[in-house]
C-alpha cells in the first residue's frame, strides 16, 4: 500500500502579440501579408457593424442587441481559421463570427430587429442559427462532429459559448461526449469575465476554464483573447488536430466585454469604470493595427481607405435592412412542420380573415 | 399603503417574507449584485447579505436542484429563473423531484420552494423570452401553479406561496411588470392560493383569464355592451373549480382567454370541467381565445400572435349572441 502522485497538469497560455503589437516571431502563425491585412480589415468592419447596431438600437430601429466590442479578436481569429465545410454553432454574442462566416450583415440586423428571416443561413457555409439558451448548442456541435466521423467526412465543428455557459449541465455533457467520442470539435469559450452581472469567479472555483478540458480527457489551452493571431493560431492547430482524428480542444479566450451585457443591461451596477478602462487599453483592433504598422503593412492612408470602405458596406446593409418589408402573417405558421396541418391552417386562415376584415 | 407596480410588489413580497422568516433564501442568476434583470430582487443583497441572497452559477437545473436540497434540509428557497423559457432546463428536477418529495417520503419530507419566473410576450425580446407554457407545469402532479395579474395579488400570493409547504411555480407576467400601479400594503399579508377572484360581476357571460391576458381582457370589456362576469384564476393549480362552475351556471355562457398556444392549453381543462359540471346550464358552446399553435414569433410579428382586443370582443359577442 502506498500513496503516489498519479497526475499533475499544466495549462498553457498563448500570446503572439503583446499589448504594443509586437509579435513573438517563434509563435507567428503562417499567414501571408494579404491575410494579415484581411484579418485586420474584418476586425474594423465588424467593429463598425457593432457600433452601428448599438446606435440603431438606441434610436429604436433595432431590438435587443449583444455587443461584441472588445471581443473582436476572439471571434474573428477563430472564424477566420475555419473552412467552409466546418460547422459553427453561434450564440447571440457572435455577430462578428457570423459576419466572417459570410452571413450577410443585413440578416444579422434583421435577426436583432425581430425578423426570423435574419436567421436564414448564408449559402455555402455551415452556420447553425443563433442559440439563445446558454450552453445548449455545445452538444449540437459535438453531434455535428460525430456526424463527420460517422460519414468519414473532413469537417469539424466550432462550439461558441461564454464563461457563464461553462456552468450549464449541457455544456459539461458536451465536453464529456466530445472526449468519449473523440469528436472533431473546437470549444471556443469567450471568457469575457461576466455572465450579465456575475463575474467568472462565481461561475467556477477553477482558476482557468481551459483546465476543465483536462478532466474530460482532452486538451485545453488559454489564449490572449484580445490577440487575434493567438486565437487564430490556437484554432488552426485545434482544427488540424480535429481533422486528423485526434479529438476535441477547448480554447479559452481571455477577453473582456467592454459594453453592457446587452442593450437592456446597465453594467455600471456591478463593475467599476476603472476596470473597463483597464481593458480598453488592451483593445484588440488597435493592437493588430500596431502590429501591421510595425511590419510596414499599414499606414494612415490605408486606414482612411478602409474606414471609408467599411462605412459604405455597413451603411448599405443598414439601408437594405430598413427597406425589407415586414414579414407576412403566414411566416408565423409556415415553418412549424414540413406541411401545414389542417388545424394550423385553420388558425392561420381565421386570423387572416379577421385582419383583412373579411 | 403605497403605489406599486407588479415588479415592486414582488420585491416587497420577497422582502416581507425574508424579514418574517430567516429560513427564506433567494437564489438565481443575477439576483444579488444586479438585483435581477427585471429588478425583482433589488436591495435584497444589501439588506439580507450574501448567505441569503445568492448569485449562482448560470445553471437552471442546478438552481432548482440545490433549492430542492435546501428545502428538504430546512430552508424555504425562492429560486428565480430569469425567463420561463429557461425553466425547461430545470424541468427534470421539478418533475422528478420537487413535485414528488412529499409523496416519495410518504409525507415525511416536504419541498417548500417557490420558483419565480417571468413569462409572457409583448416585450420585444429575443427568442425564448416570450412564452406562456403554464400548462406544462399545471399538468405535473405535485406542483402548484400560481399566476398573479395585479400588484396586490402578486405580493399576497407570493407570500402565501413562500409560507406554504409544497413546491410552487410562480409565473409573473413580464408584460405587466410596469404596466399598472395600485395601492399595496407595505407590510406582510397573504392572498390565498387556490382561490379565484371575481374581478367584475355580471349576468350574461363568464369570461375567465389569468396573468398576462387579464388586463387586456378587462380593457376589452369597455368595448362591448355584454354584461360580463370576469374571473381572474390567480391559481391554476389547485384550481378554484367552485367559483368557475357557480359563475357558468349563473350566466350559461363562457369564454376563456389565454395567451398560451391552443392545443393542450389550460383553457382546455376549464372547458372539460364546465362540460362535466355545468353542461346543462350552457346556452352556447364555450369559446376560447388563445395564442396560435406555433412557436412564439420574434418581435416583428408578436402583435399578431398575442390575442388582440378585437379577438376577445368577437368571442364574447359571438358567444353572447349565439
Ligand atoms: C439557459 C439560459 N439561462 C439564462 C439565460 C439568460 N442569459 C442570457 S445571456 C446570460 C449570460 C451569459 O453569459 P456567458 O455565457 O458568459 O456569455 P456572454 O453573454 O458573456 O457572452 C444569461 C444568464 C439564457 N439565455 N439561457
Amino acid at each position: 500500500m502506498a500513496e503516489k502522485l498519479l497526475k499533475t497538469f499544466n495549462v498553457r497560455h498563448l500570446q503572439v502579440l503583446d499589448d504594443t503589437g509586437k509579435a513573438d516571431s517563434r509563435l507567428m502563425p503562417r499567414l501571408s501579408a494579404r491575410q494579415l491585412v484581411e484579418l485586420y480589415g474584418l476586425m474594423v468592419l465588424c467593429r463598425r457593424f457593432d457600433e452601428k447596431a448599438l446606435s440603431l438600437q438606441r434610436q429604436g430601429r433595432l431590438g435587443t442587441y449583444a455587443s461584441v466590442l472588445g471581443q473582436e479578436a476572439s471571434q474573428i481569429g477563430a472564424a477566420y481559421a475555419l473552412g467552409k465545410a466546418d460547422w459553427v454553432f453561434p450564440t447571440y454574442r457572435d455577430a462578428s463570427i457570423l459576419i466572417v462566416r459570410k452571413q450577410p450583415m443585413v440578416r444579422v440586423l434583421q435577426y436583432f430587429g425581430g425578423d426570423e428571416r435574419g436567421s436564414i443561413p448564408a449559402e455555402g457555409v455551415n452556420n447553425f442559427p443563433i442559440s439563445i439558451p446558454v450552453g445548449t448548442q455545445g452538444l449540437h456541435a459535438v453531434g455535428a462532429g460525430m456526424a463527420a466521423t460517422v460519414q468519414k467526412k473532413k469537417f469539424a465543428a466550432l462550439a461558441c459559448f461564454g464563461d457563464g455557459a461553462t456552468s450549464e449541465g449541457d455544456m459539461n455533457e458536451a465536453f464529456n461526449f466530445a472526449g468519449v467520442f473523440k469528436a472533431p470539435v473546437i470549444f471556443l469559450c469567450q471568457n469575457n469575465q461576466y455572465a450579465i452581472s456575475v463575474p467568472v469567479k462565481r461561475q467556477t472555483a477553477a482558476e482557468t476554464i481551459a483546465q476543465k478540458a483536462i478532466a474530460f480527457g482532452f486538451e485545453g489551452i488559454q489564449v490572449d483573447g484580445n490577440d487575434v493571431l493567438a486565437v487564430y493560431s490556437a484554432t488552426a492547430a485545434a482544427l488540424k488536430k480535429a481533422y486528423a482524428g485526434k479529438g476535441p480542444t477547448l480554447i479559452e479566450c481571455l477577453t473582456y466585454r467592454i459594453q453592457n451585457h446587452t442593450t437592456s443591461d446597465d453594467a455600471s451596477k456591478y463593475r467599476s469604470a476603472a476596470e473597463v478602462e483597464l481593458w480598453k487599453k488592451k483593445d484588440p483592433v488597435a493592437r493588430m493595427r500596431k502590429f501591421l504598422e510595425r511590419k510596414k503593412l499599414w499606414d494612415n492612408r490605408k486606414e482612411a481607405e478602409l474606414a471609408a470602405k467599411v462605412e459604405r458596406q455597413v451603411s448599405e446593409a443598414v439601408s437594405e435592412y430598413e427597406a425589407v418589408p415586414k414579414p407576412e402573417v403566414d411566416d408565423i405558421f409556415k415553418y412549424q412542420y414540413e406541411e401545414l396541418p389542417g388545424f394550423l391552417r385553420r388558425q392561420m386562415d381565421d386570423y387572416k380573415n379577421l385582419v383583412e376584415g373579411k | 399603503m403605497v403605489e406599486m407596480n407588479l415588479i415592486q410588489a414582488v420585491n416587497s413580497g420577497l422582502k416581507c417574507a425574508m424579514e418574517g422568516d430567516a429560513s427564506v433564501v433567494v437564489l438565481g442568476e443575477d439576483v444579488g449584485m444586479d438585483g435581477g434583470v427585471f429588478r425583482a430582487t433589488e436591495g435584497l443583497l444589501k439588506k439580507f447579505g450574501p448567505a441569503r441572497v445568492m448569485d449562482t452559477p448560470l445553471a437552471e437545473s442546478g438552481i432548482v436542484g440545490v433549492a430542492i436540497g435546501m428545502a428538504v434540509a430546512g430552508l424555504r428557497p425562492v429560486p428565480e429563473i430569469q425567463f420561463s423559457g429557461f425553466l425547461y432546463m430545470a424541468y427534470g428536477q421539478l418533475v422528478n423531484h420537487a413535485a414528488r418529495v412529499r409523496n416519495r417520503s410518504r409525507g415525511k419530507f416536504t419541498c417548500p420552494l417557490v420558483v419565480r419566473t417571468p413569462y409572457s410576450g409583448g416585450i420585444r425580446a429575443l427568442e425564448h423570452h416570450s412564452e406562456s407554457l403554464e400548462a406544462i407545469y399545471a399538468h405535473v402532479p405535485g406542483l402548484k401553479v400560481v399566476i398573479p395579474s395585479s400588484p396586490y395579488d402578486a405580493k399576497g400570493l407570493l407570500i402565501s406561496a413562500i409560507k406554504g409547504n409544497d413546491p410552487v411555480v410562480f409565473m409573473e407576467p413580464s408584460r405587466l411588470y410596469r404596466a399598472v400601479k395600485e395601492e399595496v400594503p407595505e407590510g406582510s399579508y397573504t392572498v390565498p392560493i387556490g382561490k379565484a377572484k371575481i374581478v367584475k360581476e355580471g349576468s350574461q357571460i363568464t369570461v375567465i383569464s389569468w396573468g398576462s391576458m387579464l388586463q387586456q381582457t378587462r380593457l376589452a370589456l369597455n368595448h362591448t355592451n355584454v354584461d360580463v362576469e370576469l374571473i381572474d384564476l390567480r391559481t391554476l393549480k389547485p384550481l378554484d373549480v367552485e367559483t368557475i362552475i357557480t359563475s357558468v351556471k349563473k350566466t350559461g355562457r363562457c369564454v376563456i382567454v389565454q395567451e398560451a398556444p391552443r392545443t393542450g392549453g389550460f383553457a382546455s381543462e376549464i372547458i372539460a370541467l364546465v362540460n362535466e359540471q355545468a353542461i346543462f346550464s350552457l346556452k352556447a358552446p364555450v369559446a376560447r381565445v388563445t395564442g396560435f399553435d406555433t412557436i412564439f414569433p420574434l418581435y416583428k410579428l408578436e402583435d399578431h400572435y398575442l390575442p388582440s382586443t378585437e379577438r376577445i370582443i368577437n368571442a364574447i359577442e359571438a358567444t353572447a349572441n349565439y
